[in-house]
């Protein structure tokens, strides 16, 4: 067991870093762990070695800052290091480098950060169906393109940046399938002010959607029905009216909360109508229903590197004044700019919530053969005759055909199995709940374990 | 109140397998549900069929239940994922064959032929993946395992098919007795009355029988289950250890699940549980020291099931002292295997008084 | 199937399934098995189905491989380094995945 710590941060993407840059400021001792084996999440993955950063944009290179200001902090910072079962005591078990080790902490700051929402299409499963996002980080981290033809697919801000990026490094894709249904002119004017409030970020957008059109990409708007096709890798994508042969297929239905270890812990969490996804029921300084457990940046909701930021700084201040650094009226004075900053970059959200919203079809795989769970290689079909069969929720199901509980532990699975569920039994997708995920977070070896 | 015949509080196997035996024998049954069905030491059950190395009291529960066993597809409609791999206790020692050998001994001269004692050579034939250092062990051909929450929903669908209502969420908050009636007390003001109630409520079951004035102080553990990735097949019978804790398997699938007693810590309020790292480390390392072929293998689930047991690690199963109450809880980390012959044996308790099987070493009432 | 942008500097010698290929510091030993252009990192322990990295953040498993000997690695989370030996996984078994 390390010795004790004030505050145990998981995740250095913006969220972590600015938790913990912030809570050191105040006095307190801080362990930062992370899984990457260098700071910056997933927007800023290998932030301080990119080859060629140019191409990846503005907000890219506000994330060296944020890494040399950790680099420079002395904060005890842990890469390649993953949180496998937390209790509400405080005490991480970490495994590095093959080693199980104990943290104990006064208080937890969890920054785990989003996932790309799964996109459970026929042939997902195939070679050379990928996300979007794992495109990007190849592109970040290897500077590697992939080669080929390439389809993107789905909708979203990230899609367009990507894509973007992809024209950007000699890469362009051949085709971009946007599955996107409204229209942004009138979801634009259901959401006039925080549009306004938005509006460099808006302009940003159009900019990104022009520079790849105008590179030639061919788009075809309002897709639907996609297939991934082939034997043993991708061949083709087909969707309702076309198809293209294609190497690569990258997709992209925007990101929900990553709320694996949050929801292991049974915290409180409620159903986001907006973005259609579960997240944690949190106080304006990201406490949970745990006190001693508090979560900021995009596993609180998503809202972007700005709000993740904002929401670790808040995270930060109140475990100081929690834990006696600060009085109430210093936190609050701390805390007024972050919270003004917060209410800034959430402003945009709920225009692209609305107009980003995913089809049914992506939460709800209309083919019976679609895989659901990748890793038991579990079936719409099966997910909807064990709910016949009396599994009542998502843990029922588990229990039944081991969906979820492959090494991803549900990750990938969740949302669709808890979708199928509530379909077959006709009831709102929120009152079937979520896998309960259970530790081990992420596989541990036997033999890990007992050297733990 | 509707008139039922019997309400059974608890819906875990064994409530739905005494729910079951009683709708068969035309009884109109109400099974209630604090939670969810197995949501708790059923479903995370190991779900060993064992009649292997049982106390000498259990031992004609186990080899009846085992004959249902054999034809489970017959009594709930499916095989329950049931199969008769053998379970063999290990030996590490000289000592402890020694200690299994006088066990087998005294279990034949009980009457009892299922067990036998294996040497180092057939322990090898049996289980080629075991460590060099074990020397024997006992044996049990015809034992094996099924899947718990298959069979668990088996049961749910038999029992409803005959004629028991399940309802889940609906935990019970007063029991009085009048007039030869049960009123069993739910939230929100609804009342439900029945002659005969069943506890079957397993960790929770003291709290139930407290209900109608009955003491049966009896604890509970939150049993610990570890589960790897799937492994190419390496062990056919389930496995347990002589000298310490392990359960020990391979499922049809390629995963093992790792168990046998080691626990984490319970919450009877919430219904959760915490797991315990220390000990989830020792039985990995039981485990390992026993099949060191599982040095890589990766654990991807860990859980506990809540579970009543007794001091002397034997169930609860009787009449209560008020008329018309059976108990059946309890079943202290080894009530799955048994539980289509206790569901039985509650029936005929709670229609005619008195089981086929004995049921004296289970007295409700043994501790106070 | 990707390749390294022209003015990547690959300066990490690994080898995928007895493949060399030289990849850039800091990517991830998924990466250099897309990098190879291998068919597969891993096959489906239910089925057989051959599978490469889908997510390249540590959510999916999908990019399970054996990495200096050590299997079940999730290549997506291990930075590259000289000399690595990284194999595809072969956990193809005929089973019947109705079996629970």
């Amino acid at each position: 067991m390390s010795g004790m710590v004030d505050v145990v941060i998981v995740g250095a993407g913006p969220a972590g870093i600015a938790a913990a840059l912030e809570a050191s400021a105040q006095g307190l001792s801080v362990t930062l762990i992370d899984e990457q084996p260098a700071p910056g999440g997933q927007i800023w993955r290998g932030v301080e070695q990119a080859q060629g950063a140019g191409t990846l944009g503005q907000d890219y290179v506000a994330g060296a800052d944020r890494a040399r200001a950790l680099r420079a902090s002395g904060i005890d910072y842990r890469p390649a290091t993953t949180l496998w079962h937390l209790d509400e005591a405080g005490v991480a078990s970490v495994l590095s480098s093959g080693h199980s080790d104990q943290i104990e902490a006064r208080r937890v700051i969890l920054a785990t950060g989003a996932m790309e929402r799964p996109v459970p299409i026929p042939g997902w499963t195939l070679p050379g169906v990928m996300t979007a996002g794992a495109a990007q980080i190849l592109l970040k981290t290897a500077a590697a393109v992939p080669q080929g033809p390439v389809v993107l697919a789905g909708q979203g801000p990230l899609l367009w940046l990507i894509a973007q990026q992809l024209v950007a490094a000699g890469a362009p894709p051949t085709l971009i399938l946007e599955t996107r249904r409204a229209s942004p002119v009138a979801t634009a004017l259901g959401h006039l002010s925080g549009l306004w409030r938005g509006r460099e970020w808006v302009a940003k957008g159009l900019t990104m959607m022009r520079a790849v059109q105008s590179a030639g990409v061919r788009v075809v708007t309002g897709a639907s029905g996609l297939r991934a096709e082939g034997k043993d890798r991708l061949e083709r994508v087909t969707w309702s009216g076309g198809a293209q042969h294609a190497a690569t297929l990258l997709l992209h239905e925007g990101v929900i909360p990553n709320v694996q270890v949050s929801l292991a812990l049974g915290l409180a969490h409620e159903w986001d109508t907006a973005q259609l996804c579960w997240r944690p029921r949190l106080d304006a300084f990201g406490a949970t229903s745990e006190t001693r457990i508090a979560i900021a940046g995009d596993g609180a909701g998503i809202g972007g590197w700005q709000a993740a930021e904002a929401r670790g700084r808040l995270a930060a201040l109140d475990a100081a004044h929690r834990l006696g650094r600060l009085d109430a009226a210093q936190c609050d004075a701390l805390a007024a700019p972050w919270q003004a900053e917060l209410g800034r970059a959430l402003a945009i959200r709920p225009f692209l919530d609305a107009l980003y919203r995913p089809a049914k079809e992506v939460l709800l795989p209309p083919d019976a053969e679609t895989i659901v769970c990748r890793c038991e290689e579990v079936s719409a079909r099966r997910v909807r005759e064990a709910a016949r069969l009396g599994a009542t929720g998502p843990n029922q199901a588990k229990a039944y055909l081991r969906c979820g509980m492959g090494p991803c532990q549900g990750r990938l699975c969740g949302p669709t199995v808890a979708a199928l569920i509530a379909d077959e039994r006709g009831v709102p997708v929120q009152t079937v709940g979520t896998y309960r995920p259970r530790a081990p977070y992420k596989p541990i070896t036997v033999a890990e374990l007992a050297d733990g | 109140m509707s008139g039922w015949g019997a309400i059974v509080i608890g819906g875990g196997l064994h409530g739905l397998s005494a729910a079951l035996q009683l709708g068969r024998r035309g009884a109109k049954v109400l099974l209630l549900e604090a939670d969810r069905v197995g949501a708790h030491a059923s479903g995370a059950s190991a779900a060993g069929v064992r009649t292997l190395g049982r106390d000498p009291a259990e031992i004609p529960i186990a080899v009846a239940a085992l004959e249902m066993w054999r034809g489970i597809a017959g009594l709930v409609g499916e095989d329950c994922g049931f199969v008769q791999s053998g379970q063999v206790k290990v030996a590490e020692t000289e000592a402890e064959l020694a200690q299994l050998g006088e066990r087998v001994a005294k279990v034949r001269a009980l009457g009892w032929e299922h067990e036998e004692v294996i040497d180092r050579a057939e322990l090898r034939r049996v289980l080629p993946a075991v460590a060099p250092h074990c020397v024997g062990g006992m044996i049990v051909r015809t034992d094996g395992f099924a899947i718990a929450y298959r069979t668990v929903l088996a049961f749910r669908r038999a029992a409803e098919a005959a004629g028991v209502v399940v309802r889940e969420h609906s935990p019970v908050r007063g029991l009085e007795r009048s007039g030869g009636t049960w009123r069993v007390r739910l939230d929100g003001g609804v009342t439900e009355g029945a002659p005969i109630v069943v506890n079957a409520a397993g960790a929770w079951g003291p709290r139930v029988a407290m209900l109608a004035g009955e003491r049966i102080p009896i604890g509970y553990s939150a049993f610990m289950m570890l589960l790897t990735s799937p492994l190419p097949p390496f062990v056919t019978p389930v496995v347990g250890a002589t000298g310490r804790p392990l359960s020990f398997k391979q499922l049809a699938s390629g995963h093992v699940m790792i168990g046998g007693g080691h626990k984490g810590t319970g919450d009877l309020e919430t219904g959760t549980y915490r797991l315990d790292i220390d000990r989830a480390a020792y039985s990995a390392r039981t485990a390992l020291e026993l099949f060191p072929a599982l040095e890589g293998s990766e654990i991807v689930h860990a859980w506990c099931g809540i579970e009543g047991v007794g001091e002397d690690d034997l169930p609860i199963i009787g009449l209560g002292r008020s008329e018309g109450l059976v108990h059946a809880f309890g079943f202290s980390g080894h009530g799955f295997a048994i539980a289509p012959a206790v569901g039985e044996m509650v029936a005929q308790l709670a229609l005619y008084g008195q089981s086929n099987l004995p049921v004296a070493p289970f007295n409700p009432f043994r501790f106070s | 199937m990707f390749r390294l942008r022209p003015e990547a500097r690959a300066a990490v010698r690994v080898t995928v399934d007895g493949r060399d290929v030289s990849v850039p510091e800091g990517a991830s030993a998924a990466a250099a098995v897309l990098l190879a252009g291998a068919d597969a990192i891993r096959q489906t322990p239910v089925t057989g189905a051959p599978r490469l990295p889908y997510c390249m953040m540590g959510v999916c498993f999908d990019c399970l491989a054996e990495i200096d000997g050590v299997p079940n690695r999730q290549a997506c989370m291990v930075p590259v380094r000289e000399g690595m030996v990284i194999a595809c996984q072969r956990g193809a078994r005929v089973i019947d995945p109705e079996a629970a």
